[in-house]
């Protein structure tokens, strides 16, 4: 992409074409399909307190995906390389939009996920975060997710976002979800909008052209109560007999 | 007249559980039964509703450590001692309670090594363990992951003796199951009578039966739109790339919202009932 059509105009120039394919290199298309797939993965986890039932299973499997994501981007050293020049400034700023992220989706009582919780959300990539946490030495990144109590000040806000989210997880006060939304009939629908909006049309996503899985039907909801209509009438059927 | 139909509890059991009930399995004793959730099984004894007995425990001292959560149970259908629980990674346990009241170690192992070949970021995802239910025989236990269904023999802990593929065609899309949340859905699988035939459900209504001695297979669909009572039900087939025949339909056509999680076939009948959604269905053999 830098390479066709660009002039040779001194040495100074040469370099730099070759510094933007080493860069280019680094990101190969495994790569952001991984770093896409650990972006939707952290959005995931940060959203599985709205869905209907939060379900412990489902974050465990995801929990386990991002640090399988995180070990393997450890391992080939793209795990800093990722942090952009100004380090000390940008994990910040990603640290601030997470938590506004969390507390957008926590104080929006009776809001569905909209795609203006993309707003909040900075282009890079969520995973800057991480350089900042793992710099406390002994926790393995995103260690400390599952803790229901305790106090959380030594950890980064990404991990205090997340604990806040588990929180939810342990059936204390089903209802309380059911506050948060009046129509929770369709969480998939949702949460795949919420998805595609979150990772905008500038980036292809790591399903770039499966989309048609999507699920056909706007939700359950709709044909649901269609075929109320007809339980009654199956059910009339099966006391009759 | 309206007809109303309602359901009471006959008796309900004290709260004994922290994280959602997964399973619930009656013994053979006629006696107990357990209840499993996430991260603890309980027993229980049918005539004492304000206690139960805990069995087994994999909730970690310290929850940053938690990697891993119990999916189903499964009590022995003839050794009142005996069950099994399965987990998110893919294993499945086998517990003898008369080792110890707290049943933490097992007594037998089950698991399959890795495929590296078809290794990815969602090869544990698929491997979770959505269903586990023991032969009427009681010699085999049967277990449903995302792509498949599996056969473990008692006697043998390392690999399962079959495996069949439910929709394999679905590997290649697991990104979008991933992005779409069914990658998440639990599909149950069943016995027939005499451990014979398998069957467990899959997307677009459709449900699969798998004859474990002729090694054939079909594809049904539980649908209004083709099934008139007593109308015999055509095969299925899902066509995976190239050319499309008439009856046949493709991946991407599938409907993901219409899914065929519960299935049940009768102890001694060919009889199956098959839950789409909100319509139950029930099948049988044609009579002539």
């Amino acid at each position: 992409m830098f390479a066709r059509g660009l002039k040779r105009k001194c040495v100074g120039h040469e370099e730099d074409v070759e510094g933007a394919l080493a860069g280019l290199k680094t990101m190969s298309s495994y790569s952001l399909q991984r770093q896409s797939l650990l972006d939707m993965s952290l959005v995931k986890l940060q959203l599985c307190h709205m869905l209907v039932e939060p379900n412990l299973c489902r974050s465990v499997l995801i929990a386990n995906t991002v640090r399988q994501i995180q070990e393997e981007m450890t391992q080939d050293g793209t795990w800093r390389a990722v942090a952009p020049q100004a380090a000390g400034r940008a994990p910040l700023d990603r640290l601030v939009s997470t938590e506004i992220l969390c507390r957008a989706a926590w104080e929006q009582e009776g809001a569905r996920p909209a795609p203006g919780l993309g707003d909040g959300h900075t282009q890079g990539p969520v995973s800057d975060l991480c350089p900042v946490t793992s710099a406390q030495a002994p926790r393995h990144p995103q260690s400390s997710v599952w803790e229901m109590d305790g106090p959380r000040e030594n950890r980064g806000s990404f991990h205090k976002s997340l604990d806040q989210i588990f929180e939810t997880l342990e059936t204390k006060n089903p209802s309380c979800m059911e506050e948060l939304f009046s129509d929770v009939d369709s969480p998939y629908y949702d949460l795949d909008t919420v998805l595609t909006g979150m990772m905008g049309g500038t980036r292809p996503g790591p399903c770039e052209g499966l989309e048609g899985l999507a699920p056909a039907t706007p939700g359950p909801s709709s044909s649901c109560k269609s075929d109320l209509g007809e339980l009654d009438h199956v059910v009339e059927i099966l006391v009759e007999t | 007249m309206d007809l109303m139909v309602e359901a009471t509890p006959r008796r309900v059991f004290a709260n004994a559980h922290t994280y959602h009930i997964n399973s619930i399995s009656v013994n053979s004793d006629y006696e107990t039964y357990m209840s499993a959730d996430d991260l603890r099984i309980n027993l229980w004894n049918f005539e004492i509703t304000n206690q139960s007995f805990n069995i087994v425990d994999i909730k970690p001292a310290n929850m940053e450590e938690l990697t891993e959560v119990i999916t189903a149970a499964e009590f022995h259908p003839h050794h009142c001692n005996t069950f099994v629980y399965s987990s998110s990674k893919g294993t499945i346990r086998l517990c003898d309670m008369r080792a110890s009241a707290l049943c933490d170690r097992h007594t037998k192992f089950f698991e399959e090594p890795e495929d590296p070949s078809n290794r990815s970021f969602f090869s544990e995802i698929i491997s979770s363990i959505s269903d586990v239910k023991f032969s009427h025989s009681g010699r085999y236990i049967m277990t449903r992951d995302y792509l498949t269904v599996k056969v473990w023999d008692l006697n043998m802990e390392n690999r399962p003796i079959e495996t069949y593929q439910v929709h394999d065609y679905l590997r290649s899309k697991l990104c979008s199951l991933y992005e779409n949340e069914c990658i998440f859905d639990k599909f149950e699988c069943v016995w027939n009578g005499s451990d014979s035939v398998i069957m467990t459900g899959s997307y677009n209504n459709f449900f699969r039966m798998f004859d474990r001695n002729t090694k054939r297979d079909v594809t049904l669909e539980a649908s209004r739109e083709n099934s008139k009572p007593r109308a015999i039900l055509n095969p299925r087939k899902v066509c995976v790339g190239g050319k499309r025949r008439k009856d046949e339909i493709s991946v991407d056509s599938l409907d993901f919202s219409k899914k065929i999680l519960h299935t049940a076939w009768h102890p001694s009948e060919n009889i199956i009932a098959v839950a789409a959604t909100n319509n139950l269905y029930i099948f049988q053999d044609k009579v002539n």
